[in-house]
């Protein structure tokens, strides 16, 4: 007999990824999945997907989910959350939806410690209108709509979102994970998990912020892309803990 | 039951209350503010969640969540809140998720003023957002119809898993009048079993508005159609007021109503045959109203008389059909149509030369 050794989380449906060769939304789908059936919260958890390459999430994810618009994914979560509070919700978003489009309702989500999971991906663009500037395009960086790179006077700076949600009063935990290799992605596996924690405990509001490739975008293969990440998005938005629940600062 | 006294903007919260809604998120706008001020003491009181979103793009998607999750849930805002809200009404319609939002009109375009008006008909009657889509649209002209229309309101979103918007107005809004409460509802919340509620054993459910094929697109849109149509054909409301041998009959909804009702009384009382036609739902407009008074063949002239440059006459056109001639006396920017003045276009109707 042969011993199992790796079987695809319950939590994901059993249908192929559209993503683009290389992509690392799948990655990150994989591991909140992952988290979900460790967890054992399966049954109650409810995601918001949003609008952008990961719209499709409700196809992949086997838990009750919806669909939200551009950047609101925050306020259907409060939604939901507040009419159920028992259940777990998470929010998947991109960094168009969620730092350009839908600042508003992160931070006030934030703010009012909803207790809620919001999974951040920063890929530094727009990937599904096809690559155009995001918030979180780094100076310089040659996009769809800055084929010159980014120029701080005309664009404006890059927004370090965990750097931001970290000084709000109701944010409970706040980290910043990649996953350009398997030790990072190990990382970032356990950080997933602290956010569903941290809301199964409800401690408050949690966000991952998790980098991310676009190889399409960027213009690069997949193995360049995680190599661009880990030497350049890395490099300007430094991982780690941001803000972690208070009872466990004060044992560090 | 006893009667009370109660502001039209608290009768629409009370009233939601009684109709079990238990959720409600919003965000300050004048005229509709005391709506938000009633339901912040008295939601807590009966285990309800009254919150104040960050804007109107937060409430009405706060609304497509707890709606999603099954939770009766509601909204209310003014003109340029509901203008912003227009994104998710068009997803809420499009998920068929039943809520209820409150549009107490103010002046516009634009910033415009707080004064009465009625010039978001076509915002509302028209879908408002994006897409193809309809609301079904109820308008109050009195203290006591809030309260129980809004109830209906909440009945006819869940029946038809589809928003319903209510109109009124500032002067609805701010008027007290005594009215009876109706009982409170024994409030359970049926089996959904469309509600994206987590799992719990069960089968998956999404709560979706992407039909990136086409071809389901389409299904999705004739489903929806196919709703509409019904509502259509069994869901008109109206009041016929003194409309017996009217020669000229009047076209008016809400406050406009309330006017037209004085002009129709002073005008009855010179003699003067003419009648009125209060649309309750403006959608489905009530084009049955038309139809069976224009059978009795004693019908001239209609007169749409608004609170706007002309918005519900094109669906008074539509549903008149050529058949008589309509005419239209408006008032805008939040003034009021005067009675007198009603009159005066009353009798040039009735009494000068055939026009
Ligand atoms: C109101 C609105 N504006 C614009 C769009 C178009 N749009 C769809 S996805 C997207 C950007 C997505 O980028 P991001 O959130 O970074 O996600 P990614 O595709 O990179 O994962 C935009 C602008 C939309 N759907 N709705
Ligand atoms: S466009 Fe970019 S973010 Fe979108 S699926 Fe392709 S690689 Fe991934
Ligand atoms: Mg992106």
């Amino acid at each position: 007999m042969f011993k199992k050794v790796f079987a695809r989380t319950k939590a994901l449906e059993d249908v192929p990824f559209h993503f683009c060769p290389g992509c690392t939304h799948g990655i990150i789908h994989r591991l909140i999945a992952e988290a979900i059936e460790e967890l054992n919260i399966f049954e109650q958890t409810i995601g918001v997907c949003p609008v952008g390459c990961a719209v499709f999430a409700y196809n992949y994810f086997a838990c009750d989910i919806f669909q939200a618009a551009h950047g609101r994914a925050p306020a259907v979560a409060t939604g939901i959350k507040r009419a159920l509070p028992d259940r777990v919700v998470f929010t998947y978003q991109g960094d168009g939806d969620l730092a350009a489009i839908g600042m508003g309702e992160i931070i006030h989500a934030a703010a009012r410690g909803e207790k809620i999971s919001v999974f951040f991906i920063n890929n530094s663009v727009y990937g599904m209108t096809g690559g155009q500037m995001a918030p979180t395009t780094l100076p310089g960086q040659i996009t769809a709509t800055t084929p010159y790179g980014r120029d701080r006077e005309i664009n404006g700076n890059p927004i370090k979102v965990c750097e931001m949600l970290s000084v709000i009063e109701g944010t409970a935990y706040v980290a910043r994970v990649s996953v350009h290799n398997p030790a990072s992605i190990i990382k970032a596996k356990k950080a997933i998990k602290k956010a569903f924690q941290v809301q199964l405990r409800g401690l408050g509001f949690a966000l991952v912020e998790i980098l991310s490739t676009c190889p399409t975008n960027w213009g690069l293969s997949p193995a360049e892309a995680l190599n661009w990440l880990a030497e350049n998005l890395i490099a300007y938005y430094p991982l780690g803990d941001f803000k972690i629940p208070k009872e466990e600062a004060k044992n560090v | 039951m006893a009667k009370v006294l109660m502001k039209g903007n608290e009768a629409f919260g009370e009233g939601a209350i009684r109709a079990g809604c238990r959720f409600y998120f919003g965000y300050p706008i004048t005229p509709q503010s005391e709506l938000a001020h009633f339901l912040a003491k008295r939601m807590p009181e009966v285990g309800g969640t009254f919150l104040q979103a960050e804007s109107e793009l937060a409430s009405i998607n706060m609304v497509f969540g707890a709606a999603g999750a099954g939770a009766r849930a509601m909204t209310s805002s003014s003109g340029p809140g509901i203008s912003l809200m227009q994104e998710g009404i068009s997803f809420i319609a499009c998920a068929e998720l039943p809520c209820v939002i409150v549009n107490i009109m103010r002046g516009g375009p634009g910033l415009g003023n707080i004064a009465p008006v009625q010039s978001d008909y076509f915002q509302a009657t028209r879908g408002g957002g994006h897409g193809d889509y309809r609301l079904i649209v109820l308008a109050p002209s009195s203290v006591q119809e809030i309260i129980d229309l809004i109830r209906e309101a909440f009945d006819l979103a869940e029946k038809y898993l589809n928003p319903v918007l209510m109109l009124g107005d500032g002067l609805l809004g701010q008027m007290m009048e005594p009215m009876e409460l109706n009982e409170e509802k024994n409030f359970f919340i049926p089996p959904r079993p469309w509600a994206a509620s987590g799992r719990m054993g069960g089968p998956k459910r999404i709560i979706n508005t992407l039909y990136i094929v086409p071809e389901e697109a389409e299904k999705h849109n004739l489903k929806l159609n196919q709703k509409y149509k019904k509502i259509e054909a069994n869901e008109q409301r109206w009041e016929n007021y003194q409309t017996e041998g009217a020669q000229l009959v009047l076209v008016a909804f809400g406050t406009a109503a309330r006017i037209c009702m004085g002009v129709v009384d002073y005008c009855r009382d010179q003699g003067l045959p003419v009648g009125l036609i209060r649309p309750i739902t403006l959608w489905p407009f009530p084009v049955k109203a038309f139809d069976s008074i224009l059978s009795l063949d004693t019908v001239h002239y209609f007169l749409s008389v608004e609170m706007s440059t002309g918005q519900m006459i094109e669906d008074v056109r539509l549903a008149v059909n050529g058949r008589r001639p309509v005419f239209f006396y408006g008032r805008y920017g939040g003034m009021l149509p005067v009675l007198t003045d009603v009159v005066k276009e009353v009798k040039k109707l009735l009494l000068e030369e055939e026009p």
